[in-house]
């Protein structure tokens, strides 16, 4: 892989965005020490819907929308060869969710894939992005929310085991436009996202949703940063996790910062850890920055604990096996975010990839 | 015909000083179709007796025998109890979140009888328990005790009761916490499934008021972990002009 010409630092791990990081687990992804993929493996799943394109375009004819302090997304903006763009087009209205998959990627060279998803203004939309198989990949994905938007991200990381997985899902969002992200990561060995957010303009309001679920020696990270630009604008996070097993360990950073010229601000960001057994780590940040006074609310909540023996005993006590009752709770743990997805189909088969995940922990 | 047999039971729970015991043996027999009010002060053991049957593990059985139909209680698992034919219907039910009502009867039914129960007749059976006990439909999509007011929490405990068909029931404080119109709603409830399934009730409770509806067969007295007094229903009366503090004097 070429050497950068932007200069980044390549991390040590002694960095406050790397120091939960396992870097020597990342494939090179940090350092370049990796061989390029030519692969292009994100489609679009069926047909495209009228007043939606999806197409591949030369890097040259594409800038990026946004800067990045990251190494990974910044090598993904100078290396990447193409840019995966899908445009909605404004004014549309899409009754049915568009559907993005990765085909089959691989472990021996790493893909860099670059993407853009615009929504132009008033069009409202659902995307949803399944992740599956075994992949070396960085990815950035830009979402470009235009003035009056309604978009909806779903990002289903459901990888097999060996996934490295590095990425950040980058929203942009104009004046009075809605955007709602829900990142859901129940597989692969080291996947490390950051989805941020940068207001453009005023009355926008963001819900950064997620899930977790993580089993002996895997390693999930997800890192917001939410960019209190300008005045008026409204973000709720919450993302809640599990953990079961040893060494399983979940980075759960929340950095909000809201500038002096963000008046009128209101957020609230919550992560909850449910830890199924000994052995395993849930790190939770919360961070706040505030610069201005003038605001109509901002606060986090952070909790990480056990099952609560009230509820299995609850649970027990009407005749349901303790195995059931663990089930019932964590599926009624997750079940607030899940929900939210909005597709049956894929609740269930989250659902019942938790309930797995939770029946392997159950068996070590 | 089942009966429920409690023989010299103690109980301790751990606290920073060590172990203290709560239940100093108690005694009781109930059977189907009786129903057996244990009234007492506050903090004289009534609920721990209540919890340690159903097996919280909170509770330490430091002696005596607990038998539903000669079979031993104690020996099993909380769920084993439950499906053994004993309810607790407890003074703080618990929330689960994200667990709906209907999906959480469903579990439970299916746990108890062995087999999902047919989701066309369930169905109607869900809704004919819920309108016996004045609740709205909307209920069973609601999550389990989740925003419940005091006496939602109670409907919907002695709505499990009818679902459920226990040979045993114990009602902790059932009462605590309602008003005129839900105690008799719920105190019906009760009456209904004595009648359908010749429940047998241990009927736990600070106040006399629920005895009007739900006749007690015996009433015995509870203070200082163990049963100092038991008579019939005109036992409640006595209570009921004189209060506890004969018993607490002791």
């Amino acid at each position: 892989m070429s050497t950068l010409t932007t200069n980044y630092l390549t991390p040590t791990g002694r960095e406050e965005a790397w120091r939960f990081t396992p870097l020597k687990r990342l494939g090179g992804l940090h350092n370049g020490t990796f061989k390029l993929a030519t692969r292009n493996t994100l489609a679009l799943t069926g047909a495209a819907p009228a007043g939606v394109t999806f197409e591949r375009i030369g890097r040259e004819l594409i800038s990026a929308e946004s800067v990045t302090d990251d190494v990974i997304v910044g090598r993904i903006h100078e290396a990447a060869s193409e840019v995966t763009v899908l445009k909605i087009a404004a004014n549309t209205e899409l009754a049915e969710p568009i559907s993005l998959h990765r085909l089959a990627g691989g472990l021996t060279d790493a893909e860099l894939s670059r993407v853009q998803l615009r929504i132009g203004a008033n069009a409202k939309a659902i995307v949803i992005i399944e992740n599956s198989g075994d992949h070396l990949l960085a990815e950035d994905i830009e979402i470009i929310c235009e003035p009056g938007s309604n978009l909806t991200v779903v990002s289903l990381q459901e990888w097999d085991s060996k996934t490295i997985h590095a990425g950040r899902q980058h929203a942009i969002v104009d004046r009075d436009a809605t955007f709602k992200s829900i990142i859901v990561t129940v597989g692969g060995d080291v996947v490390r996202l950051l989805p941020t957010v940068e207001f453009k303009g005023q009355g926008a309001s963001v819900e950064l949703l997620g899930v977790y679920f993580a089993t002996a020696g895997q390693f999930f990270e997800h890192r917001m940063f939410v960019d209190h630009l300008v005045p008026n604008a409204k973000s709720r996070v919450n993302y809640k996790g599990a953990l079961a097993g040893q060494d399983a360990h979940t980075v759960w950073i929340g950095d909000v910062f809201i500038r002096a010229a963000a008046e009128g601000t209101d957020t609230y960001e919550l992560n909850r850890n449910l830890l199924l057994s000994d052995g395993a780590r849930a790190d939770s940040v919360p961070n706040l920055e505030i610069e201005t006074g003038e605001i109509v609310g901002a606060g986090h909540a952070s909790t990480t604990g056990r099952f609560d023996d009230e509820q299995l005993f609850y649970l027990m006590s009407r005749g349901i096996a303790v195995e059931d009752a663990r089930r019932l709770v964590v599926r009624g743990f997750f079940n607030e975010i899940v929900s939210e997805i909005g597709n049956a189909e894929i609740q269930d088969r989250l659902m019942t990839r938790i309930d797995q995940e939770l029946e392997k922990a159950g068996a070590q | 015909m089942s009966t429920l047999e409690i023989r010299g039971l103690k109980v301790s729970v751990d606290t920073e000083n060590g172990p203290v015991e709560i239940l100093k043996g108690v005694d009781l027999t109930i059977k189907s179709g009786e129903t057996h009010a244990i009234m007492g002060p506050n903090g004289s053991g009534k609920s721990t007796l209540a919890y340690s049957i159903a097996g919280h593990p909170k509770y330490q059985i430091t002696g005596g025998t607990v038998t539903l139909d000669g079979v031993d209680l104690l020996d099993m698992t909380v769920d084993e109890r439950a499906r053994a034919g004993l309810f607790l219907a407890m003074q703080y039910p618990v929330e689960v979140p994200g667990v709906s009502v209907s999906n959480f009867l469903r579990t439970a039914a299916t746990a108890l009888r062995g087999e999902a129960p047919k989701l066309r007749t369930w169905v109607g059976e869900v809704k004919s328990a819920m309108a016996a006990l004045s609740m709205d439909p909307s209920f069973a999509e609601r999550n389990v005790n989740e925003g419940f007011s005091g006496g939602e929490k109670k409907r919907h405990e002695i709505m499990q009761l009818e679902l459920l068909k226990p040979k045993i029931a114990i009602l902790d404080e059932t009462d605590s916490g309602l008003d005129v119109d839900a105690l008799r709603i719920v105190s019906e409830g009760v009456v209904r499934a004595k009648a359908d399934n010749d429940l047998g009730v241990l009927l736990i409770t600070h106040y006399t008021r629920i005895l009007r509806y739900i006749k007690p067969d015996f009433v015995h007295v509870f203070a200082d972990g163990r049963i100092v007094e038991e008579g019939g229903p005109e036992l409640a009366e006595k209570l009921e002009a004189n209060g506890y503090a004969e018993y607490v004097s002791k």
